[in-house]
């Protein structure tokens, strides 16, 4: 009965989509004032029951109701209470629907809290949200129906895939839809402004916190998605350039491009129809990314055996969406007024490069992901991309955007002085270079690549810091000054400062992992001690354990480093016998300076088992390297401007007036 | 008006610079690094380059797996019917590598006709078919349809 509800639910959200796309663009076409403000009734109403759907769906999950299709193949009764709540979202049909939720979630969050936007512009943005959500309730219905019935229930439910049954795992999809789906709002928004033919400060006020909370989002994803790849897979690496991360990392950069460049609308009125299509361009990769997935297509540790109906859908909604809007902006955007000009050498050209950089590199990841779909497509030979195609592009294209991010926040808008800056950062890239050359020295030359690395970490988080710093006239006022120019220093600007903090950590952690880790494949048997750089690993025993729906293997290491004690881990092959399938769990012992990391493979007393031990310096740096740009997101969020909404623009003050080198932000 | 030609002439030109830039690092980068997929048959026809970094797959011979005792190096033969060849890998194999599935391997071809693998892939599925390996398969008439059908599972993210 739940469940009937639940689809009942759905159906009617399709069908309130359909008033909501079509109504409210009437009305505001005509100025009508009724029909555009049922874009707000009817966006809650959708939301509201795509809410009902979904509990609906988590109920026949919780209580493994096998007379629905969804759960006989995608749960057990044995699973744990959070993966049997987790396998609702850990299959195609459920994944869509919690894509829809949040979808319809960030709708109704833009009519609960628009109430300052101008009826037409939230209508029109409500209207497109709309139509996106009737698109994605079709294939659903049509397609991939999360309530469809058997006739015959069987005992038990084949299981939810191993691999997904892990903490980080059940949380990845709620947060990477988030950012996924949260960037529809700056499509929404860019497209609604593209009809209305005007760009302004305001828009991108409104914009940017939307763009905002979806980045915070995607980039938690993204990072539990990694952390997950790191302990579960056992291959002692975070990222593998795969099709499927790339998917998500793509509309990531071409965010974080949006963000930059949104800023520029808002304080200086230029680049507005690069930023409309950059808005245009992060969700249209959000959904390529989704369809790459979900369609079959890329074949990769995520993706599965699909369906291609459900691919050729997926195609079409792909097309009539980036091509629709791509086809409007083509039209409309030479019409949108010119913004204000600037000098290269100012804070307005700083986030121009690193919107080119970011935009170009993301450009050569989605060449690198598409181009052996596209060979295979002319049947031109089966080829595949790998980490070393994207380390040989990716890596080059982002040096001048981590140059940048230090020297930008320092310029003034319009017309920067290059002195002034070089004399604030002179020591912080002192420090940087002598980084690089430490790292020279104790790496050789070969290491050139990942001492520059090094320099880049050691630049962008003393540069990072030096910034707020310079704004409060630390050491060069009164400590009384510098703490009044502290308090009076805008969130969004400490959200800046701690997001550009996030990369630096993030980056040391990347090159720590990737260029200074040490690795050791070998066989053991009980007793066994074999030395990781300075670390000495001794195989103590090999026991059998019982879980709650798996038995596992368990192989505990003892970590010594010379005559102390370092620690004891565990490393896991898990075997499940409903799903018939084997996990790993690797073994890990954290600390601020990085892991010890061991995975056992197949084996056995007499043969020995193989191993695999690496010592991952800064590991953990990555982790939480990507936190603190989240957090730093989130500060930036609380910004009173933002959350009041658009106060009245005062003349004269943020847009033209010249300011010191910090410029108020 | 004329400052705002200029300040565009100067956008458009910047532009064009770094994409050449990142043109000239894609085309590099994928001379070098593009990994191409070649079947047991099409090694043994003899014209793929030794020492290049590839991508082979077949099915894994029943009963050819052999692990040295006391070493991680492993040797299995991979076949799709028409031929055969042998594989040496030193590490873990997949938690689904099994006699029998299809799997795909990363590696270099020896001057003796070996091939050693730097990565071996298996999917975490366990009815699952590389779609290299299919295609491969059919390639050499070895493909039964039945029950190759991959069936309905879940995706993950």
């Amino acid at each position: 009965m739940i469940t009937e509800a639940g689809h009942f639910s759905l159906i009617s959200a399709f069908i309130l989509s359909a008033v909501q796309m079509s109504l409210p663009l009437y009305g505001a076409h005509k100025g009508e004032l009724r029909y555009m403000e049922l874009a707000r009734t009817t966006a809650i109403a959708q939301f509201s029951l795509v809410l009902i759907s979904f509990a609906a769906l988590i109920n026949a999950f919780v209580t493994s109701d096998f007379s629905v299709l969804n759960v006989v193949l995608n749960s057990h009764s044995d699973k744990p209470l959070l993966y049997r709540i987790s396998g609702a979202w850990g299959n195609h049909e459920g994944s869509l629907l919690l894509w829809v939720l949040i979808l319809t979630l960030f709708g109704a969050m833009v009519a609960i809290f628009g109430r300052n936007l101008p009826p037409q512009l939230r209508a029109r943005t409500l209207a497109i949200q709309g139509m996106i959500a009737f698109g994605f309730i079709a294939f659903m219905l049509f397609t991939s129906n999360p309530f469809e019935r058997v006739l015959v229930p069987p005992e038990n439910g084949q299981g939810l895939n191993p691999l997904l049954q892990d903490p980080g795992l059940a949380f990845h999809p709620p947060f990477l839809y988030f950012g996924y789906v949260g960037l529809s709002i700056s499509f929404s928004f860019a497209v609604a402004a593209l009809i209305e033919g005007k760009v302004d400060a305001a828009w991108a006020r409104w914009v940017r916190p939307w763009t905002l909370a979806a980045w915070c989002g995607l980039s938690i994803g993204i990072g539990l998605g990694s952390w997950w790849a790191y302990y579960e897979l056992g291959w002692g690496g975070f990222w593998f350039w795969d099709p499927v991360e790339n998917a998500s990392f793509i509309p990531w950069l071409f965010a974080t491009a949006l963000l930059h460049s949104a800023i520029v609308v808002e304080k200086r009125d230029a680049l507005k129809s690069w930023t409309i299509l950059l808005a245009i361009l992060a969700f249209s990769m959000s959904l390529l990314g989704t369809f790459l997935v979900r369609s079959g297509v890329l074949t990769s540790v995520h993706a599965f055996a699909t369906d291609p109906e459900r691919g050729v859908f997926i195609l079409l909604l792909l097309i009539i969406t980036i091509g629709g809007s791509l086809t409007l902006y083509t039209i409309r955007a030479p019409n949108l007024q010119p913004g204000g000009l600037f000098r290269p050498i100012s804070r307005e050209g700083g986030l121009l490069l690193n919107n080119l950089f970011l935009s170009v590199a993301a450009l050569t990841v989605l060449l690198g992901t598409l181009y052996p779909l596209f060979l295979d497509v002319m049947d031109a030979g089966k080829v595949s991309v790998g980490p070393p195609y994207f380390n040989a592009t990716f890596g080059p294209l982002m040096m001048p955007v981590l140059g940048a991010m230090v020297v930008g926040p320092l310029l003034s808008w319009k017309r920067g002085e290059l002195l002034s800056v070089i004399s604030a950062l002179w020591f912080v890239g002192l420090a940087a270079l002598g980084a690089t050359a430490i790292t020279l020295i104790y790496s050789g030359i070969e290491g050139i690549l990942p001492a520059i690395g090094v320099g880049a970490a050691v630049w962008i988080i003393i540069g990072s810091l030096m910034e707020l710093a310079y704004r409060a006239k630390l050491f060069r006022s009164s400590p009384h000054d510098t703490w009044r120019r502290l308090m009076q220093t805008p969130r969004s600007v400490y959200g800046m400062t701690i997001a550009h903090l996030g990369v630096g950590v993030l980056l040391a952690g990347i090159i720590g992992t990737t260029a200074f880790k040490t690795e050791s494949v070998q066989n053991m048997n009980i007793g066994d001690s074999v030395s990781v750089s300075n670390y000495t690993f001794t195989l103590d025993r090999v026991e059998a354990l019982k879980g709650p729906n798996y038995i596992a293997e368990r192989a505990v290491f003892i970590i010594k480093e010379g005559a102390n004690l370092i620690a004891s881990i565990n490393a896991e092959r898990r075997r499940y016998p409903v799903e018939r399938d084997m996990t790993t769990e690797a073994g890990i012992h954290s600390t601020w300076r990085g892991d010890l990391y061991a995975v056992i493979g197949e084996g056995n007393r007499a043969t020995g088992w193989t191993t695999r031990l690496y010592k991952n310096p800064l590991t953990p740096w990555i982790w939480f390297g990507t936190i603190i740009m989240a957090i730093g997101g989130m500060v930036s969020l609380t910004d009173r401007r933002l959350r009041i909404g658009a106060p009245a623009k005062r003349k004269g003050f943020s847009s033209s007036a010249p300011r010191a080198v910090a410029g108020a932000k | 008006m004329r400052s705002r030609k200029r300040q565009r002439l100067w956008l458009v030109s910047l532009v064009f610079v770094l994409l050449g830039g990142a043109v000239a690092l894609v085309l590099n980068a994928f001379e070098e690094n593009i990994v191409f997929f070649r079947s047991p048959k099409d090694i043994a026809a003899g014209n793929t380059e030794v020492g290049r970094l590839i991508r082979i797959g077949g099915l894994v011979e029943d009963g050819s797996l052999k692990r040295t005792a006391g070493s991680s190096e492993v040797n299995f033969n991979i076949t799709d019917g028409a031929a055969t060849i042998t594989v040496t890998y030193k590490g873990i194999l997949p938690d689904l590598f099994r006699e029998g599935q299809g799997i795909v391997a990363q590696g270099r071809l020896q001057s003796d006709g070996s091939f050693r693998a730097v990565e071996v892939l298996a999917k975490h599925d366990e009815t699952y078919m590389p779609p290299e390996v299919a295609e491969a398969l059919k390639k050499s008439g070895y493909w039964q349809d039945k029950d190759q059908k991959p069936v309905l599972k879940g995706n993950e993210k």
